[in-house]
């Protein structure tokens, strides 16, 4: 992985780096990640990030799931091992919803949370490296990627970075 | 001045005359009820008592859902409702009608009017020994001691918790909010016990050998859905006549979650209630659905698919919850459905699968329906429209979901 450069500023408070952001973006200028100790409300808007897709994809697994668990089930009662319970017919559609309330459920959670570490691009064997290790505790950072980046246009961001309330702007490489 | 002006709600003419009409629609098929129910079959008779009833008991949850909405979220501490606080306090204030439209109810009983519990009926009762084993509960007195004891508590606490919230808004500080914090409490502790023995009371008593442990939620689940679509209802409408600026699509997002998430639970409880039945196969319990499934088939299944199916679909995206026109269209079809439901939790056992849905009954609904609009907008009249004293206004107007 080719090394990548980072221009970051440091935030004190939430409220700051929120209108921090908001100017900034009202520049035209992009930012390419926000790094916060909590999740900060009205944040998404401000970077003008698309909404996620995180809850389509909640649906078709969980649409997926409940398909193949009533295919499943109604080949295994009435093809596979046909039993009688309670006098009930082999096909009981309603002995079957409860488990296919479980199935659309676990599926649905299953396959978010694999979505979810697929749309960070997170996995255990692959790290990602982390800019500054403050902003798990009480700072907030906003970083810019710098690889494509003048000395003019650097000098510029800062400048922003600053006159929006950073505490201090540093240049790291990844 | 001019801002406390704009934030009074003035109820116009039109509004009032579209009330009164519906009361008049109301009223006239109450007559026509009582008329053919003198003159002609005694199906009749059965018809006006389960349309009294039912339409009494569903506009009594508006209520309550109103008064339980305002206690729940301030005893949990909660800040974001603040702002639209005054639609569902208005609800609540609907309470002393409901007690008095319930009255007939009882009357009826202790005169013999109607036959809308079984167990009231002595000479059934002598010859039924599983009504015997249940006469201690189920007699015409304890019955109306609870009404009493039930209507007493729910006006007290509704009537007290608006006079300090009335209250607050000339006076502000922080002693009327605690005195709410009081009453909430109170009425939670109330509402854990009443929601439950009420319905047992007025609905599940008239299949009178049925029972089941769970019906006291389920019909709180009816509720709870049917007054938060009242609810949302009631917002559109006033934002329509540009009154609660404040109120914007993060609030009714959480109003749409709500929507959606209750009437999910509430298809649990039924299917639950269903399925344990089914499972057990016990001829006295299945009855109850036997009844509903071969009598009242089109509602029995048309009341699933739009309390369940549609909004479960409907409501499932992000835009869905946010804008108003499916919002609006998605609470008027379970504001219907919820009071389908508990035309079906009455009719087939007070009546013997014999009465059945028709206009007549949507006629007395219209009536019930216009005096429950001209009490709220009467009490939305009444104060400022925002509770601007309340501690979390400020925090409301600040919501973000």
């Amino acid at each position: 992985m080719a090394k990548k450069k980072v221009l970051y500023g440091v935030f004190n408070d939430d409220h700051v780096l929120l209108d921090a952001v908001r100017n900034i973006r009202a520049q035209g200028v992009r930012i390419q990640e926000v790094f916060t100790p909590f999740p900060i409300h009205g944040i998404d808007e401000a970077m003008e990030h698309r909404p996620t897709g995180l809850h389509t994809a909640g649906f078709v697994f969980g649409l997926v799931g409940v398909s193949l668990m009533f295919l499943y089930m109604t080949w295994i009662n009435t093809v596979n091992y046909p039993l009688i319970f309670g006098g009930k017919p082999f096909f009981s559609f309603p002995a079957f919803i409860p488990i296919l309330f479980e199935v659309t459920v676990l599926s649905a959670a299953v396959g978010m949370v694999v979505v979810y570490f697929v749309l960070n691009g997170l996995s255990p064997i692959r790290q990602k490296p982390v800019i500054d290790p403050r902003s798990s505790d009480d700072k907030f950072i906003i970083a810019f990627s710098a690889d494509e980046l003048s000395e003019e246009e650097k000098h510029e961001i800062s400048n922003m970075l600053h006159e929006n309330g950073a505490t201090e702007i540093n240049e790291k490489v990844l | 001045m001019n801002q406390t002006n704009e934030d009074r709600f003035i109820i116009t003419s039109g509004e009032r005359k579209f009330s009164y009409a519906m009361i008049g629609v109301g009223v006239l098929s109450l007559l026509i009820g009582v008329i053919l129910a003198f003159t002609g079959g005694h199906i009749w008779a059965g018809k006006v008592w389960i349309a009294l009833l039912a339409n009494s008991l569903f506009f009594l949850g508006l209520a309550l859902t109103g008064m339980f909405f305002i206690t729940s979220h301030q005893l949990a501490l909660g800040g974001w409702y603040v702002v639209f606080r005054r639609v569902p306090e208005a609800m609540s204030q609907y309470l002393p009608v409901a007690g008095l439209l319930m009255l007939p109810i009882i009357i009826g009983m202790w005169t013999h009017s109607h036959h809308l519990y079984h167990w009231a009926d002595p000479e059934a009762v002598a010859h039924d020994a599983l009504i015997r084993g249940k006469t201690g509960f189920l007699n015409p007195s304890f019955f109306t001691l609870r009404y009493v004891i039930y209507f007493g508590l729910w006006i007290l606490l509704a009537l007290l918790w608006r006079k300090a919230s009335l209250k607050e808004d000339m006076e502000g500080g922080v002693k009327y909010y605690k005195k709410r914090m009081k009453y909430s409490a109170i009425f939670t502790v109330v509402f854990a016990v009443t929601s439950s023995t009420m319905a047992w009371d007025y609905l599940m008593s008239i299949d009178t050998h049925w029972y089941s442990t769970l019906y006291g939620w389920y019909v709180f689940m009816s509720f709870l859905v049917a007054g938060i679509a009242a609810m949302i209802l009631i917002i559109t409408y006033l934002k329509s006549r540009s009154y609660l600026p404040a109120v914007n699509s993060e609030h009714l997002h959480d109003l749409g979650k709500y929507l959606f998430g209750f009437s999910v639970f509430w298809t649990y409880l039924w299917f639950s209630q269903y399925m344990l039945i089914w499972y057990g196969n016990i001829g006295e319990e299945t009855i109850y659905f036997k009844s509903r499934m071969e009598h009242y088939p089109f509602l029995f299944y048309f009341m699933i698919v739009i309390n369940f199916v549609v909004p479960f679909f409907a409501l499932m995206t992000r835009d869905a919850k946010r804008k108003i026109p499916s919002l609006v269209i998605i609470s008027v079809l379970l504001l219907f459905g919820h009071w389908l439901d508990f035309y079906l939790m009455i009719a087939p056992g007070a009546s013997a699968n014999e009465v059945h849905f028709g206009f007549f009954e949507l006629g007395l609904t219209a009536g019930y329906f216009g005096l429950f609009l001209l009490v709220v907008f009467r009490a939305l009249a009444q104060a400022r429209l925002s509770p601007v004293k309340d501690p979390f206004y400020k925090e409301s107007l600040e919501h973000h979901t």
